[in-house]
């Protein structure tokens, strides 16, 4: 049965992605929700909550306000807090109720942007889908209301798009991409949206391409090519042989303009597995085909435009279509949440994703852009 | 390293002195912060309390997110399971096909088929008017050998009725079943965490022949149902008078609520209550009394005039403790609560005439995520979110009284504010737990 789940866990989903992406830039982020998202949020999905401060809160949407459809109270409560915390800026994200209900979120959102005169937006989400859909849409909208208009190109930047802790978590990886790419030549403006600042953000335009790192950074990398003409890449550059086609890449995007997928070279095949993020699981699949020449199928559990996958890989988001596609893989990597689907027998090498398992096995989880020898 | 990603922001609207403080809510309500003090208990921690039994949680992916992990950090994935709620079930309304055929999927998937089936509906089934009944029934037809739970995980009705914490706490006890009653067996039920068997409680019930029955004491399920059996059940806690009440109407069980409390007067009482049920004579508990006194005098020549902070979720009377601390001589500054229980409300008063100047902060407030962290000067904490708050390494790591009861739970209580005040602990590491007390695998 397609929804039920007996062994395994539930992806971040999309509340959780919107506050994420959005974590870092000053904002306020409001989940309106009666209680569960918040500590879900806090506990599971945001590494950083212990340790930088952001203003991502709740609702605490009631029953009877549910029923009477006061939308009055959320607004009143944001108006509020805005005029005593100044946020950059107020982004409010959906939970289940408010889409059953029919909460008008844009609408919500022009009215306490004229009343705070605080540039507000909504993200259409629900609850139902995963982070990658939330976090995209926020960045998207980071893109279409604050990037700056009509400044110059810089030669050989680059943004990086789509690095969040839910893929990344807080190790050395997100350094470890910005210094291939330092060293190759490329100057980063920015990297949406982990150590950068709104204010950096908002030059993304000035980037001759963008690389994109995830599926949460493809809805933004669109909305610049759409604004600013920039073309993009996907790929990580992980290990010292990936990353140089990943760079190649980049330099043949500005060149002709045109974007690109990086890891689209490698067949896929053979009895190895990886589970996870599509772009992500991707760029480990083409490292390691040519690091160690292994023969590898990506199996994404994930939302994902299909053409990022290869032909051959598989998308899969329920736990018996999982199991099925396991049945003959001799050696699953995948998180170690999966090991209790795979078979008897099977080769297991683990790979914390911190969007599966939460916090559980963030220590675990390596720093593959610097090298994929720990595979 | 703290990283503020905001400016500085005032204390007003989220701190008030006790003497302006509105009862039960000091605070206007608004947009919701959640600190990182995860001690409490939540409701697969307190579901698992039934040994062998299975939780299946049926709501949307991000309420799945948070209660999947509870699971997986206290290692028990293996009693776990979910079914997702998508917007498809919402826009064709087959959300009790859904439940029906995703549970009996889980459970013809799962190696041993468990005795006893926690299922958990959400706020969405409330709205949507899901037929409860119906799915039950049908459940029960196909599953006669498992005994299904009727749980929720519906936040949006904690302001209307029970609250979610009471009704987890009253269908943790649902699967029992009228026993013949043993008039020598006892049962404290409600608690997450054992009662001191050293307490006074525990003594009279153990000391005059009575066998006690505690669902954190439970290693079989059998154990658990022999529950059923007991002629009395005794809560402390607020949260489980719904459940007293409900196993007196179901099972006949006698409900004793002998609330954990810090006034000498009123655990006097209350111990009097039992050994009145018991056909025991009345104590004075001179003793008792002077060996809390005691130790609360011990604990106040380590402590000094040091600062004292007490939050809402280290015991269940805030005020109380504050009450007991104060008339001992200590220097108790500040409450976070953000709303008093009426169960506080004589002692919030005495603190309003005796000790008006006494903070009480928010937790929640959305000010709470951006005020300073730090203390200028060694001060204790009671609780966790009073250890991050004030930002104390000093601090007293207990939830919901932390198994302490009656004059002996103030001796322990004291004996574990003097040692907290001597011995500084890691805040970060300790708070962030989730269940204190729970196996965790972090």
């Amino acid at each position: 049965m397609k929804q039920a789940s007996a062994f395994i866990s539930t992806y971040t989903a999309d509340v959780s992605g919107v506050c994420s992406a959005l974590y870092e830039l000053g904002g306020m982020t409001i989940m309106h929700d009666a209680s569960g998202c918040n500590s879900t949020y806090n506990t599971h999905d945001e590494p950083r909550w212990y340790d930088m401060d952001s203003m991502i809160y709740i609702s605490g949407l009631s029953e009877m306000e549910a029923i009477m459809g006061d939308d009055e109270k959320l607004i009143h409560d944001i108006v509020s807090a805005a005029s005593d915390l100044h946020p950059k800026f107020i982004a409010i994200a959906g939970t289940p109720i408010p889409m059953m209900i029919g909460t008008d979120f844009p609408a919500i959102a022009e009215v306490i942007e004229n009343q705070t005169g605080i540039s507000t937006f909504a993200i259409q989400t629900n609850g139902m889908h995963s982070y990658i859909c939330g976090a995209g849409q926020a960045l998207a909208e980071i893109v279409k209301r604050f990037t700056l208009t009509g400044i110059p190109k810089r030669t050989k930047s680059v943004n990086v798009l789509g690095a969040t802790p839910l893929d990344y978590s807080v190790n050395s990886s997100v350094d470890s991409i910005k210094r291939r790419l330092t060293e190759a030549g490329f100057q980063v403006l920015s990297v949406w949206a982990m150590g950068s600042t709104l204010e950096q953000m908002k030059q993304a335009g000035a980037a001759e391409v963008n690389l994109v790192v995830s599926c949460t950074g493809l809805p933004a990398a669109k909305e610049l090519q759409k604004k600013f003409g920039t073309p993009y890449v996907v790929g990580v550059p992980m290990g010292d042989q990936f990353a140089s086609v990943v760079m190649k890449a980049l330099d043949k995007a500005i060149n002709t303009g045109k974007s690109q997928i990086a890891y689209d070279k490698r067949t896929a095949c053979g009895d190895t597995v990886i589970i996870g993020e599509s772009i992500y699981s991707e760029s480990l699949a083409a490292a390691l085909a040519l690091e160690k020449n292994m023969k590898v199928k990506v199996l994404c559990p994930l939302e994902t435009e299909p053409d990022l996958l290869l032909s051959g890989d598989i998308q899969a988001e329920d736990e018996d279509s999982i199991m099925f596609y396991l049945q003959n893989a001799k050696t699953v990597i995948a998180d170690p949440i999966y090991r209790r689907i795979t078979q008897p027998g099977t080769k297991f090498l683990s790979l914390p994703h911190e969007a599966f398992s939460g916090r559980i096995y963030r220590k675990g989880i390596p720093d593959l852009i610097k090298s994929v020898d720990i595979i | 390293m703290l990283i503020n990603v905001s400016g500085h922001v005032d204390e007003t609207g989220v701190c008030t002195a006790i003497k302006d403080a509105a009862f039960p809510a000091p605070f206007v309500s608004g947009l919701e912060y959640g600190a990182p003090a995860r001690g409490t208990w939540n409701i697969v921690h307190i579901g698992m309390l039934i040994p062998k039994s299975h939780q299946i949680y049926v709501c949307a992916a991000n309420c799945l997110r948070g209660v999947v992990l509870t699971a997986a950090e206290m290692g028990t994935s293996d009693r776990f399971s979910t079914i997702a709620v998508q917007e498809n079930n919402v826009l064709e309304g087959d959300m009790e096909e859904l439940i029906i055929e995703g549970v009996s999927n889980i459970l013809e998937k799962l190696p041993q088929k468990p005795p006893a089936v926690l299922v958990f509906t959400a706020c969405i089934h409330h709205f949507m008017g899901c037929d409860l009944d119906l799915v039950y029934k049908e459940l029960r037809k196909r599953y006669p050998d498992v005994a299904f739970a009727e749980c929720y995980m519906d936040p949006i009705m904690r302001k209307s009725g029970l609250t979610p914490d009471q009704k987890m706490r009253r269908q943790l006890y649902s699967i029992l079943e009228p026993l013949k009653v043993n008039r020598k067996s006892i049962n404290i039920i409600g608690n997450n965490i054992p009662t001191d068997e050293s307490s006074e409680l525990i003594r009279t019930i153990r000391e005059n022949g009575y066998e006690l029955k505690d669902i954190t004491l439970c290693k079989t399920y059998d154990e658990y149902l022999k529950m059923a059996e007991s002629c009395v059940n005794i809560s402390c806690l607020p949260a489980v008078i719904p459940s007293g009440d409900y196993l007196q109407e179901k099972l006949g069980q006698k409900h004793l609520h002998l609330p954990l409390c810090y006034g000498f007067d009123e655990i006097t009482k209350n111990l009097n209550t039992l050994n009145e049920y018991l056909g025991l004579q009345k104590k004075e508990y001179a003793y008792e009394k002077s060996a809390a006194l005691n130790a609360l005098k011990e604990a106040k020549e380590v402590i000094g005039d040091a600062k004292i902070s007490i939050d809402y979720t280290s015991v269940p009377r805030p005020a109380g403790l504050a009450r007991l601390l104060v008339e001992n001589g200590f220097n108790v500054d500040r409450l976070y609560v953000d709303s008093f229980t009426e169960w506080d409300k004589t002692d919030f008063d005495w603190l309003v005439k005796n000790k008006p100047e006494m903070k009480v902060y928010a937790t929640v407030h959305a000010k709470m995520r951006v005020l300073d962290r730090k203390c200028s000067e060694k001060s204790l904490a009671i609780g966790q979110k009073a250890a991050y708050f004030t930002g104390s390494e000093y601090f007293v790591n207990i939830v919901e009284g932390g198994g302490m009861y009656g004059f002996d739970g103030i001796v322990r209580l004291a004996g574990l504010m003097k040692e907290a005040f001597i011995c500084p602990k890691n805040v970060r590491e300790l708070i962030q737990i989730k269940g204190l007390g729970c196996d965790c695998c972090l």
